[in-house]
């Protein structure tokens, strides 16, 4: 077994240095936010008295408050909503199978590697005609339309393993679709919901590119967008900027933290689905 | 609604029951209609405008006229837009084989001890680049690869002082540079996908390849690769995608530059349809990106979905 213990002592150095080059960037902010600002501090340089300032001065000039609200605006309007249609639509794909339903599939599946980027510009002109430019709901409505074909997709991947006995069983008791649905599947879905509720969060958080281009201001738009407006007017000092930087990555940090076996389990099966 | 009379039937009668839920599939129709709603207006209807967009000349504002395929032709000719499609297929180097291949090799040195509290405690760090904002790896590796930055630091006391630059800053390293930030996100995700996948293979055939006389790296090409096909099919699919499709990461390290150096069609798009008022042409190359995603993901997904449950 020997080669084994040494196997078993590779890995752990190969962990360790994974996790290293994982955390670098990470320390590398934090570091170069304790220098007073305005200065260039070299590399990795712990500084001789460390401005902790600096981060209040970060929150003042980032508003984060404001940030925050508009963020979790943002979420509250796109995920619970999504979730409902998703789960309704995979519910009737998945377990009602209602003729058609392959083709509705399809064509929601059609949109599972769109990329943004893709339709931003119809998009800039259709949110225009709406006159919600520079509104949060720029960023809400396209946002649940554009999470639906993953949404759906994985919903509907809960729903055909629910046995149809189940509904016939509640059927006999009298129960119509819209009860059926609401008091008998969604309970029991609830972790497949769950799992893709947190995913949406986290794409909504992150969601850079619908808010800079419909959205000019930054305290209407997401965290990620924020910051990309706080690169560009702080961009020139280093310390704030990376004190800023920290900041804004706290939220999603601390809610993973939290979350993290949820979080890494629905990451990893969300790859795996979609 | 409509399903309510079949209800009262008799639990013996499997037909009748089926029939109820037949009944219930025009409802079916009125669940979907919500989602479809929303997908129609915010996809649908954007996919079919672009590809109207991309036959017109129109800088957003005025009348437009109409080009034909020109967009299209000048998107393969103009050196500029080619250039950020290539530049794209470059960055799958980066984005997708590095993190596949190295996922590969570090997932199956730690998968004897992927249940050790080291792995657990490295798996929650790993994960990290999967949860921040893009925009906030770009920050942090645009400082790292600076002329005074980590990067450098660590190169010099290597000894290697003589190569130190400003890696986002340098013609020839610009774009390997963007490449190592998109490698360092990703990463993460691809080790964990095939740790996962590795948990799954049944340890016996490992035990009796090690009774042949199989060593590690016999193991890993006879039995790893084979059983991690569907897994490795799904890292490769969300990393070319992630490096056809990257934005986040350009705009923030690079912009494009220098020169046009990092410019890829994501950020080529944007700056054509709002700062240049080029509609038509940002239209084609975002139909062109499009059909080079779908072009490279409905193949990987046909060559490894067969196996899976």
């Amino acid at each position: 077994m020997i080669v084994g213990r040494r196997e078993a002592w590779t890995g752990r150095v190969l962990l360790i240095l994974l996790m290293a080059v994982t955390l670098l960037p990470f320390v590398s902010l934090f570091v170069t936010a304790l220098h007073p600002s305005g200065t260039y501090p070299p590399g990795l340089d712990w500084p001789a008295q460390p401005r902790w300032g600096n981060f209040a001065d970060a929150f003042q000039s980032a508003r984060m408050g404001e940030l925050l609200k508009s963020s979790t605006l943002i979420v509250l309007g796109v995920v619970p909503l999504s979730l409902v249609l998703a789960t309704m639509a995979g519910f009737a794909i998945g377990h009602l199978r209602m003729a058609g339903r392959n083709l509705v599939f399809l064509v929601f599946v059609l949109g599972l590697t769109l990329p943004f980027e893709g339709i931003i510009t119809p998009l800039y002109y259709q949110v225009r005609d709406m006159g919600l430019l520079n509104t949060r709901w720029a960023i809400i409505l396209p946002l649940i339309g554009l999470f639906m074909p993953f949404s759906v997709f994985w919903m509907r991947a809960h729903f055909v393993n629910m046995p149809e006995e189940l509904s016939e069983s509640a059927r006999m008791d009298g129960a119509n679709v819209w009860q059926l649905f609401w008091r008998i599947h969604v309970p029991l879905a609830m972790p497949a919901i769950s799992s893709l509720a947190i995913l949406l969060f986290l794409w909504t958080w992150n969601q850079f590119l619908l808010a800079i281009v419909l959205v000019d201001d930054p305290l209407k738009r997401t965290m990620s967008g924020a910051l990309g407006a706080f690169q560009g007017q702080w961009g020139t000092d280093i310390p704030l900027l990376c004190a800023g930087s920290l900041l804004i990555l706290a939220p999603t940090l601390v809610i993973f933290l939290i979350f993290q076996r949820r979080f890494v389990t629905a990451l990893l099966q969300g790859s795996l689905k979609g | 609604m409509a399903a309510q009379p079949t209800a009262g039937r008799s639990r013996r009668e499997r037909r009748p029951a089926r029939a109820g839920l037949r009944t219930s599939r025009l409802v079916g129709w009125l669940f979907v209609a919500p989602a479809l709603a929303f997908y129609a207006v915010f996809v649908l209807r954007p996919i079919l405008l672009t590809l109207q967009y991309s036959l017109y000349e129109w800088d957003g504002i005025g009348p437009s006229s109409w080009v034909g395929l020109g967009n299209y032709g000048a998107v393969f000719t103009d050196p500029d837009l080619f250039d950020a499609v290539l530049n794209a297929v470059k960055l799958i180097a980066f984005f997708s084989a590095i993190p596949v291949l190295l996922g590969l090799a570090i997932a199956s040195t730690i998968r004897r001890i992927a249940a050790s509290r080291l792995a657990l405690v490295a798996r929650t760090v790993i994960f990290l680049p999967q949860v921040i904002p893009l925009v906030a790896a770009g920050i942090a590796w645009s400082w790292l690869l600076s002329s005074t930055g980590v990067i450098n630091q660590l190169l010099t006391r290597l000894g290697l002082g003589g190569v130190t630059r400003a890696w986002l800053g340098d013609f020839s390293t610009a774009l390997p540079a963007v490449g190592v930030i998109g490698a360092w996100v990703l990463l993460g995700l691809c080790t964990l996908l095939l740790l996962a996948g590795m948990s799954k293979i049944d340890p016996a055939l490992y035990e009796a390849a090690r009774m042949d006389g199989a060593g590690p790296i016999r193991e890993f090409v006879s039995i790893t690769v084979p059983s991690l096909r569907q897994e490795i099919g799904v890292c490769v699919t969300v990393t070319v995608i992630a490096a056809l499709a990257t934005f986040d990461i350009v705009y923030i390290a690079t912009q494009g530059g220098p020169g046009n150096a990092t410019m890829v069609p994501g950020l080529e798009i944007y700056y054509l349809a709002f700062s240049e008022r080029e509609v038509g042409m940002a239209s084609a190359l975002a139909v062109v990106l499009m059909v080079l995603v779908l072009a490279c993901s409905l193949p990987i997904q046909w060559l490894t979905r067969d196996r899976s449950s």
